[in-house]
C-alpha cells in the first residue's frame, strides 16, 4: 500500500474474457478426473470378468437405464414432479425464511420475541413432521411442500439473520454519515453488504430442499426421482436407483449453479482469497 | 464558525472522555487536535459529526446545533471505509444523490482528477492501495461541498512520503472551497503542516491542555527553522499534557508563549 501515489496509469482489470474461459474449462475437466477414472478401471475391472455386477452395475448400463428413461419420456416426468415440488417448497421456505431474518436481525425486539421459539422448532428433527403434515394436508402435494418449505426455511432464516446482524457498524456509519433514511440505508448500505451471506443462505436452503424431496417423495408418490428411487428398491433394479441418484445429483448441481450464475453479476466487487482462482 | 461549547461525554460504560471542552474555530480556519492516545480525539470528533450524542454541552455550525449528521459537516474516517461494492466514482457520488446525473459525473471526474486518481472512476476499491483509497475517501466528503469537513486522523496508516503528498493533496483541495477543517492527528509535523492552530488535549478525562497558534505562511517550508520551532513548541506542550501530574484546573489554559512552566 505504499506505492500509493506514484503509478497514476489505469490498468485494464478484467482478464480476456477468452482466458477467463480457458480456466474454468481447464479446472472443469480436472474436476472429472477422478470420478471418470473411478468409472473407467470399475467398467474395466467388469468387463474382464472380475466383479460381480448384480448389485452395483457397471457404468455403461446406468447409462444406458437413464437413456432409455429419458426416450420414454418417462425421466422427463419424474424430473418435472421433483422440480416443481422442490421449486414450490423453496418458493415457500425461503420467503418465509428471508421475512422473518430480515426481521430478527434488524430488530432486537423482534429477535427476543420470535428466535427462542424458532430455535425450539429448528431443534425438532424435521422429519417428525411428516405424520402431521400427513395429517394435516393429506398424502399428496400440499404436505410434501410443506416438508420441502419447513426444510428450506431454517438455513435461510439463520443466514439471513446472522447476515443482517453482522454488517460493519462501520459501514452503516456511512451511509449514517452522508444522512440516509431508514429506507435509503437499508437499500444503499445494509441489502448490498448482507449480498454474499444473503446468497450463501439461498444455496444451503435450496440443498436442503433436495434433501427434504428425496424424504417427501420416498414416503409415498407415484412420480418424482425420489418415487424412482423406491421402485428401483421394490423391483431390484439397481441400474433404476443409481439412474435416479445420478438425475438427482445433476439436478441439484444445476439449481445451484443456476444461483451461482444469476447473482455473479452482483459479486464481481468481492475481495476475497480465492478471487481468479 | 463551528463552536464547541461546554461538551462533555461519558459513555455508557462509565469513562468520562471528554470534560468541559470549549472551542471556536473560524469558517475557512484548520485546526488540528492532537494528544495521546485515548485521549478524546475521536469521541470529540464524533460529537461534532453528530454520529454520536454528547452527555452535556453541544456543538454548532454557525449557531445552528449539531444533533444530528449534518448536511454541511463531511467525515473522514481512519479507515477509508469506501463502499466494497460501489466502483471509485460511485463512492464518490454517494453523497451527491439529489444532483443530476450529469452534475455528479462531472463533480466526480473533477475530483479524482485533483487527486490524481484520473481514469480509476470504475475500478473497485479493492483494487486501491491504502493511499489511493483514503484520497477517494476524502474528496468523497469534499465532493458534497461541505462548510466544515472532520477528518479522523486519515493518514495514520500509511508512510511518511504518501503522507506527505497526501497532506499537500488535502491543503491543495481546501484552497478551493476553503472549509473549515479539524483534523485529528498523532503526528505533530502533520498538524504544524497543515494547521492554522494545534489544539493539545490532555487525557483522562479529555480536556483541552494547549491551545498553539501556528503562524507561518504558507507554502510552508518544512525544513525552515521557524517550522521547527513550531513543531518544538507543539510536541513540548504534548509531552507537558501527557506526563502532567496536576489535579487538573478547570478554565486555565497553559500558553507556550508566555513560557509555559509544565
Ligand atoms: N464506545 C465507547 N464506549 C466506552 N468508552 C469508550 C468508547 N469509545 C471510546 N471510549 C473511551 O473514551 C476515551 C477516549 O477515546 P477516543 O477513542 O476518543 O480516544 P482517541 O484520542 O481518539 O485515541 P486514539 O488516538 O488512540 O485514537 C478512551 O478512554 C476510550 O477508552
Ligand atoms: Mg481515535
Amino acid at each position: 500500500m505504499s506505492e500509493a501515489t506514484l503509478d497514476t496509469s489505469p490498468t485494464t482489470n478484467a482478464q480476456p474474457q477468452a482466458a477467463r474461459f480457458a480456466v474454468f474449462g481447464t479446472s472443469f475437466v480436472i474436476g472429472l478426473v477422478l470420478p471418470v477414472t473411478a468409472a473407467l478401471l470399475y467398467e474395466g475391472a467388469f468387463r474382464l470378468g472380475l466383479v460381480q455386477a448384480r448389485l452395483l452395475p457397471p457404468p455403461s448400463r446406468i447409462f444406458t437405464t437413464l437413456w432409455t428413461l429419458a426416450k420414454t419420456g418417462e425421466l422427463t416426468t419424474h424430473v418435472l414432479a421433483t422440480t416443481v415440488r422442490v421449486g414450490m417448497g423453496f418458493g415457500l421456505g425461503a420467503l418465509v425464511g428471508m421475512f422473518l431474518g430480515a426481521l430478527t436481525g434488524a430488530s432486537r425486539n423482534a429477535r427476543r420475541l420470535l428466535d427462542p421459539t424458532l430455535q425450539g422448532l429448528r431443534a425438532i428433527p424435521s422429519l417428525a413432521w411428516v405424520p402431521l403434515f400427513i395429517l394435516w394436508l393429506g398424502i399428496f402435494e400440499s404436505s410434501k411442500i410443506a416438508l420441502i418449505a419447513v426444510g428450506v426455511f431454517f438455513p435461510v432464516y439463520l443466514g439471513v439473520m446472522a447476515a443482517i446482524a453482522n454488517v460493519d457498524r462501520k459501514i452503516v456509519e456511512v451511509g449514517r454519515a452522508f444522512r440516509l433514511s431508514r429506507l435509503a440505508l437499508v437499500r444503499r448500505v445494509l441489502l448490498p453488504a448482507i449480498l454474499p451471506d444473503f446468497i450463501i443462505a439461498i444455496r444451503s436452503g435450496l440443498g436442503m430442499g433436495f434433501m427434504f424431496v428425496v424424504a417427501a417423495e420416498i414416503m409415498g408418490a407415484s412420480e418424482g426421482l425420489g418415487y424412482l428411487l423406491v421402485d428401483g428398491q421394490q423391483l431390484g433394479k439397481p441400474d433404476q436407483i443409481l439412474a435416479a441418484i445420478i438425475a438427482f445429483a445433476v439436478l441439484g448441481k444445476f439449481g445451484d449453479w443456476l444461483i451461482v450464475v444469476l447473482t455473479k453479476p452482483f459479486l464481481t466487487w468481492q475481495d476475497t482469497h480465492q478471487r481468479g482462482a | 464558525m463551528l463552536t464547541i461549547d461546554a461538551l462533555c461525554k461519558i459513555y455508557p460504560n462509565g469513562t468520562q472522555a471528554l470534560e468541559q471542552i470549549s472551542l471556536n474555530v473560524d469558517a475557512g480556519e484548520i485546526v488540528a487536535l492532537v494528544g495521546g492516545s485515548g485521549c478524546g480525539k475521536t469521541t470529540l470528533l464524533r460529537m461534532i459529526s453528530g454520529l454520536e450524542a454528547p452527555t452535556r454541552g453541544h456543538a454548532a455550525l454557525d449557531g445552528e446545533e449539531i444533533r444530528a449528521p449534518h448536511p454541511a459537516v463531511g467525515m473522514v474516517f481512519q479507515e477509508a471505509r469506501l463502499l466494497p461494492w460501489l466502483t471509485v466514482a460511485e463512492n464518490i457520488s454517494f453523497g451527491l444523490d439529489d444532483l443530476p446525473k450529469a452534475e455528479q459525473d462531472a463533480r466526480v471526474d473533477e475530483a479524482l482528477l485533483r487527486v490524481g486518481l484520473a481514469g480509476y472512476g470504475k475500478r473497485w476499491p479493492r483494487e486501491l492501495s491504502g493511499g489511493q483509497a483514503q484520497r477517494v475517501s476524502i474528496v468523497r466528503a469534499l465532493v458534497t461541498q461541505p462548510k466544515a469537513l472532520l477528518l479522523d486522523e486519515p493518514f495514520s496508516a500509511l508512510d511518511a512520503l504518501t503522507r506527505t503528498k497526501l497532506q499537500d493533496h488535502l491543503l491543495a483541495l481546501w484552497e478551493t472551497h476553503r472549509p473549515t477543517l479539524v483534523l485529528v492527528t498523532h503526528d505533530v509535523e502533520e498538524a504544524v503542516a497543515l494547521a492554522d492552530r494545534a489544539i493539545v488535549l490532555q487525557p483522562k478525562p479529555g480536556r483541552i491542555f494547549a491551545d498553539i497558534p501556528i503562524d507561518l505562511p504558507r507554502p510552508r517550508d518544512r525544513l525552515s527553522p521557524e517550522f521547527a520551532e513550531a513543531k518544538r513548541l507543539v510536541l513540548k506542550a504534548l509531552d507537558g499534557s501527557i506526563n502532567q501530574p496536576n489535579p487538573h484546573q478547570p478554565g486555565k489554559v497553559y500558553s507556550p508563549a508566555a513560557g509555559g512552566s509544565f
